[in-house]
């Protein structure tokens, strides 16, 4: 990872980071976290890339209260999509510029490694694209289901095409929370120890955290600090995506986190997270003036086009972005726009 | 601060040396506070003899979707949700509407929600019904005053050069005449507000030109309350644009205008144009204010606007105090009802 010596002199502890995210003036917090990503990315540039969201299953044993997705098996509306379904979407995707399938899924109990080692070799002999697929507590109950270890797991669904991990199903690293929120999910170290060994094999993932699910900001600093930690244990993580839980259609009781919220734990998560090259703006659920903001508040990546979200969609979040309205927001926000690939190189310039 | 300057300041990057002034100058004159009203909005028609290009609401007597209230209706609408400080109303110039249906209409509403305050008519449709009563703004604002009109809101201004106003409301009266009904308005002891849309077409020296007249009027009237800046909303307009502001600019614009318009006591940020998310980070950059409930937006949301209709209550005190400053709940002419400590 590059990193500034400056700006690994002046590593914020997490006392630190916690009196910040309380007290400091919005304003302050975001010039702050502003000038990092200067420091960190020279060239004015925002990035975004081409993908599609592909949910191969919405059945999913875990009923995590906060996700308004999921299935369970017998459920009518519960659905697996066919090979055929999903050749044809990543076609689609491939014709619009796309360079990446993010491939996620539910904790389908018939699925075991073979499916997926199947599917995955039948994309990869069809088509060049990366497959940014599963997540952890996806991996990890297939793990189980197989009867595998996570290490031997992770192999073969690399050696079947697996080329990178959404670092989706983090939530909120606290244990405390993930009691209320998804008593079934994986727990903190099983996630970054599934992360851990993925990097160590040379997959590389993004980081994620949902907030505004009832955690206190010594959670948020908790869970920074645990990326923290790990990025310099394995370098692994390309970038870093905070996001905000949509209550709406779940089963928790919590009012949204609000604009101000968000561009505060953004700020925060940059000026922390000084060992991860990027911050990424979610305009999926902050809309897209929010994220012209959001890229003066530390983020240097506007995520992707998103041709299709589902999981979103169905807590009612219903924002849409096509790559020209991304262009045009890095402009309105004062930088110049980038296509980028997977593993942040530049691909084409705006 | 000179036109010049705030030229400059539209045009800089550094939005938070900027957002940081106008922050300072918000708390100058309104400390810690942030106000909301509980409101109600009421747009009696959409029919209207202008056809600006903006606006997604007007319609034509007889085209699709075209409606008009009875007074039965507009009471109705008045009376429905829970209970308001302030009624705001706006609609378009109807074609056959005489002014004795204006005034019944204050009339009827005054007696029957007596502690209601009736904020009614942009200068436009105050200039509208002057010609319908044929007796002049003087006499007709002191009429509408009788029967009940309690301030004005600050609805159609638009952008005040001539130039802008051909391409985008040709038929709207021009911008003197706004500050002219104004001026009449504040004279006769009216507070109102003033507006600006921007976002289209406009300059930045036409925004600058807009908020200049406004300041001059101002220093001579004392009679302005709030600033709203107006996010252009482009949905089925004919404007032919397909881009919302960009929250940068609705950021400046509110930034700019706090330091511009010194004499101005409040600056709105208007969350139904800017949605929730903006209008509260707003409050960090200048504005003071952030609307209210308003209960059932017609004119954004036809434009395309995505924010909801209305807010409750504890949803704008929640909003305000997530930005660490204090929630204050106040009638139409800023008098405190409520601090949320």
């Amino acid at each position: 990872m590059v990193v500034s010596k400056s700006a690994k002199t002046k590593r914020l502890t997490k006392s630190k980071a916690f009196t910040l995210l309380k007290n400091a003036p919005l304003l302050e917090l975001g010039q702050m976290a502003d000038g990092l990503r200067r420091r960190l990315h020279k060239k004015n540039t925002v990035t975004f890339i081409v993908d599609r969201n592909i949910n191969y299953t919405n059945i999913c044993i875990n009923q995590c209260k906060f996700c308004a997705f999921y299935r369970t098996k017998n459920h009518s509306e519960g659905y697996l999509l066919r090979q055929d379904d999903i050749f044809r979407k990543i076609d689609e995707t491939i014709k619009l510029g796309g360079t990446q399938i993010l491939l996620q899924g539910g904790l389908h109990p018939d699925l075991t490694i073979e499916y997926f080692e199947d599917l995955f070799r039948s994309i990869k002999a069809r088509f060049n694209i990366n497959l940014h697929a599963m997540s952890a507590p996806e991996i990890l109950f297939l793990a189980k289901q197989s009867g595998l270890s996570t290490t031997a797991t992770l192999a073969r669904l690399k050696a079947a095409g697996l080329g990178s991990i959404p670092g989706a199903g983090a939530e909120i690293l606290s244990d405390r929370i993930r009691e209320v929120i998804s008593p079934r999910k994986i727990k903190t170290l099983e996630w970054l120890d599934l992360m851990e060994e993925a990097h160590r094999q040379g997959i590389r993932s993004t980081a994620t955290m949902m907030f505004g699910s009832g955690e206190k900001m010594e959670d948020i600093v908790e869970h920074l600090d645990a990326i923290r930690r790990l990025q310099d244990k394995t370098g692994g993580f390309t970038a870093f995506i905070p996001w905000t839980f949509q209550p709406v259609n779940t089963k928790i009781n919590v009012k949204p986190a609000t604009g101000v919220e968000y561009l505060r734990v953004l700020a925060i998560s940059r000026l922390y997270l000084d060992n991860i090259s990027n911050v990424q703006a979610s305009w999926v659920t902050q809309g897209i003036k929010m994220m012209e903001v959001s890229l003066r508040f530390g983020a240097n990546d506007m995520g992707s086009t998103m041709i299709e979200e589902n999981v979103v969609a169905a807590a009612g979040v219903h924002y849409r972005a096509s790559k020209e309205q991304l262009i045009r927001a890095a402009q309105n926000a004062g930088f110049n726009a980038a296509q980028r690939d997977t593993f942040y190189r530049i691909l084409r310039r705006f | 601060m000179s036109p010049d300057d705030a030229v400059h300041l539209f045009k800089t990057d550094d939005i938070f040396t900027l957002g940081r002034l106008a922050d300072k100058a918000a708390r100058r004159s309104s400390g810690d506070r942030v106000f909301f009203i509980r409101n109600r909005h009421i747009n009696p028609t959409n029919i209207c003899v202008n056809r600006c290009r903006f606006c997604a609401f007007s319609r034509s007597a007889k085209e699709d979707g075209a409606y008009e209230m009875s007074l039965e209706e507009i009471t109705k609408k008045a009376s429905s949700g829970s209970a308001v400080e302030e009624f705001h109303i706006v609609g378009g110039l109807h074609p056959d509407w005489p002014f004795e249906f204006y005034m019944d209409m204050l009339n009827k509403l005054r007696r029957r929600f007596p502690a209601v305050h009736i904020k009614a008519f942009t200068a436009v449709e105050i200039d509208y019904l002057s010609s319908l009563s044929g007796l002049g703004l003087k006499k007709t604002i002191s009429l509408l005053m009788e029967a009940g009109l309690g301030s004005m809101p600050g609805g159609g201004a638009e952008i005040f050069s001539p130039r802008v106003r051909k391409k985008i409301c040709p038929e709207k009266i021009p911008g003197r005449r706004w500050l002219t009904v104004m001026r009449a308005a504040h004279k006769a002891g009216l507070k109102t507000n003033a507006t600006m849309l921007y976002g289209h077409v406009e300059t930045v020296e036409d925004r600058v030109n807009h908020l200049l007249r406004l300041r001059t009027l101002q220093d001579e009237t004392k009679g302005f309350n709030a600033f709203i800046p107006l996010a252009f909303q482009p949905k089925n307009t004919e404007m032919g644009i397909d881009s919302f502001t960009s929250g940068i600019d609705d950021l400046k614009t509110i930034a700019v205008s706090r330091l511009f318009l010194d004499n101005f006591p409040h600056i709105k940020a208007y969350w139904i144009m800017l949605g929730e998310k903006v209008s509260q980070v707003a409050l960090s950059f200048g504005a003071d204010d952030i609307d209210g409930t308003v209960v059932e937006e017609k004119i954004a949301h036809m434009a395309g606007g995505t924010s909801g209709e209305a807010l409750e209550k504890d949803a704008l005190v929640n909003l305000i105090r997530k930005t660490g400053k204090i929630p204050v709940e106040r009638d139409s002419l800023y008098n405190i009802i409520k601090e949320y400590a």
